[in-house]
């Protein structure tokens, strides 16, 4: 690892850091806010629900919430933070060596004393440390949203940490993901339709997944793998779903290298 | 040994050549100038030394390491201007240069202020707000602050004003003074003529001539013209006769060979007058461009 390319492609994602774990702190509290009252109206609440199809609370992965309970309420929020998450790790792999050829500085970068594997393994760890720190800061704010919040409900403190571990290795999909597209395709020019396109595609294939009843289509989603009803329900993550998911974002990464290792930067034209 | 060998190298971006075939040595101490049109695999074939890009087919070694597997190794003793400089927008001159140094050894601040010194620039600056030549002064200063054995420089001289021309010639010269070998790829001749002691010149990915600069303008070719009310120019189809012109009486053609030979042909002429003079360098390159 170089540590003049670490530190600043970790000041370079820093920016990433506060805006996401700013808006998923954000959503956090909304959410949260109205707890209290719903979880009062429980009964009346899941009334309301019933009145939906049955298909539209899956898609929402809303039928097995329980508004009533913390961890139920919160596993619905919890969707909405997997969803920033993964399009900030997607933008962060997607951009992660594509930025050095859209803004032109790869030419800067690789002109230097340094392998392409030790400038690709040091942009590893910055985006990897991003994600952390990122997530050092969801999980306090999530934390507090509950406790302020919890209207003196009790929960299951281990399983809300089980939540809060699943968010990083949930994240490495979309960061191994979008690093090897972005080295398939000649060129990014922008990453935000790509990360939009691959947190929301993973998303909505685990939603439709869920209402036609696929289960085939579902194990390709990772919020599928790391669904936040099914962790509570078991205490625990299913190895069966998420070491294959570890196994493919490694995989992605692995191949990165191979990519990245061969890859002709062209010139500015 | 040359500081840089280049073997039958060959590049091609799926089936759009690159370059074809090229060899060529670059020895310690000297200036290499590189001529060529824009297209002509200038570029290329520095990207290829600087292993930006991988080759299709043939090797190149610099200081007597090859390129594909000794790049980082290589790269220490290289500095290297590009034609479009392009750095992180966001930054200060001052932070830019201080992350470029940052990959060599050694402490390069005073080297860096006094390259900023004789190319005024301003250190304090962000790169978004520099103009395009400044732009190039910040490339001219990275390329530099360390030292470098061997430059490549693609181009150097768009987007600097004359006064600030001559500095970086002065520049390079005092480097090369201090023993740095210096690759100057261009496609203005007079800038070429004006510092590089030997030059290759290349041609649709082709290296059509490798020549010391002097013996390229002043031993190699003639330059003859003759005027005339009637030529036959059949008399003059000699080997070594091209780029032969006739109009309006008059009659002008390149000849590189033995001078007697032409010399006898044209005694046997009827001619008004004539004129045997070494071509300038320009006229060299656009008889191997045509």
């Amino acid at each position: 690892m170089n540590i003049s390319v670490f530190k600043f492609e970790f000041r370079r994602h820093l920016r990433s850091v506060w805006n996401w774990a700013l808006a998923s702190a954000a959503i956090l509290f909304v959410f949260f806010a109205f707890f209290n009252t719903l979880s009062e109206q429980a009964a009346l609440m899941n009334e309301v629900l019933a009145q939906f199809p049955e298909e539209l609370l899956r898609a929402f992965g809303m039928s097995q919430l329980n508004f009533a309970s913390v961890l139920g309420y919160f596993s619905l929020v919890y969707l909405f933070i997997q969803l920033f998450l993964a399009i900030q790790a997607g933008n962060i792999g997607f951009g992660l060596v594509s930025i050095e050829e859209s803004e032109l500085t790869a030419d800067f970068l690789l002109t230097k004393p340094v392998s392409r594997r030790v400038v690709l393994t040091s942009k590893l760890l910055a985006a990897l440390a991003a994600l952390l720190l990122t997530n050092l800061l969801v999980w306090p704010a999530s934390w507090g949203a509950v406790m302020l919040f919890r209207a003196q409900q009790s929960f299951e403190m281990s399983k809300l940490l089980l939540l809060f571990l699943a968010l990083p290795l949930f994240q490495l999909f979309f960061l191994g993901v979008g690093l090897l597209v972005s080295l398939m395709v000649k060129r990014v020019r922008s990453v935000t339709p790509y990360s939009l396109g691959l947190a929301f595609g993973a998303y909505v294939l685990n939603a439709f997944g869920s209402v036609v009843g696929d289960v085939s289509m579902e194990l390709l989603t990772p919020f599928k793998h790391f669904d936040a009803g099914a962790i509570v329900q078991r205490g625990g993550l299913d190895a069966k779903l998420v070491l294959p998911n570890l196994a493919f974002s490694l995989l992605c990464i692995a191949v990165s290298y191979v990519l990245y290792l061969r890859r002709d930067i062209h010139a500015v034209s | 040994m040359g500081i840089i060998e280049v073997r039958n190298l060959t590049k091609f971006y799926g089936k759009s050549r690159g370059i074809v075939d090229v060899s060529f040595d670059v020895q310690e101490g000297e200036i290499f100038g590189f001529i060529g049109p824009n297209g002509a695999g200038k570029s290329t074939t520095i990207r290829l030394l600087l292993s930006l890009i991988h080759p299709t087919k043939g090797r190149a070694t610099v200081f007597g390491k090859d390129v594909t597997t000794h790049g980082p190794e290589i790269r220490k003793d290289i500095g290297y201007l590009p034609s479009e400089v392009y750095y992180y927008e966001g930054m200060k001159v001052l932070d830019l240069l201080k992350y470029s140094a940052s990959f060599y050894e050694g402490d390069s601040t005073d080297r860096m202020k006094e390259l900023a010194d004789v190319m005024e620039l301003e250190l304090n600056r962000r790169i978004s707000d520099l103009s395009y030549g400044n732009k190039k002064k910040v490339g001219i200063v990275q390329g530099l602050l360390h030292s470098p054995k061997l430059l490549f420089l693609d181009e150097p001289t768009a987007g600097l004003d004359p006064l600030m021309q001559r500095k970086f010639f002065d520049l390079i010269r005092a480097e090369n003074a201090r023993g740095v070998t210096v690759f100057f790829s261009s496609h203005i001749l007079g800038e070429v003529q004006r510092l590089c002691t030997r030059v290759g010149i290349i041609r649709e990915g082709k290296m059509v001539e490798i020549s010391d600069i002097k013996s390229l303008q002043q031993s190699n070719y003639k330059k003859v013209s003759l005027s005339a009310p009637t030529l036959d120019s059949s008399a003059l189809l000699l080997p070594g006769v091209s780029n032969l012109v006739q109009e309006n009486g008059s009659l002008n053609f390149f000849y590189k060979g033995d001078i007697n030979a032409v010399l006898r042909a044209l005694a046997g002429l009827q001619l008004s007058d004539v004129a045997i003079e070494a071509p300038t360098l320009e006229e060299i390159f656009m008889h191997y461009y045509e």
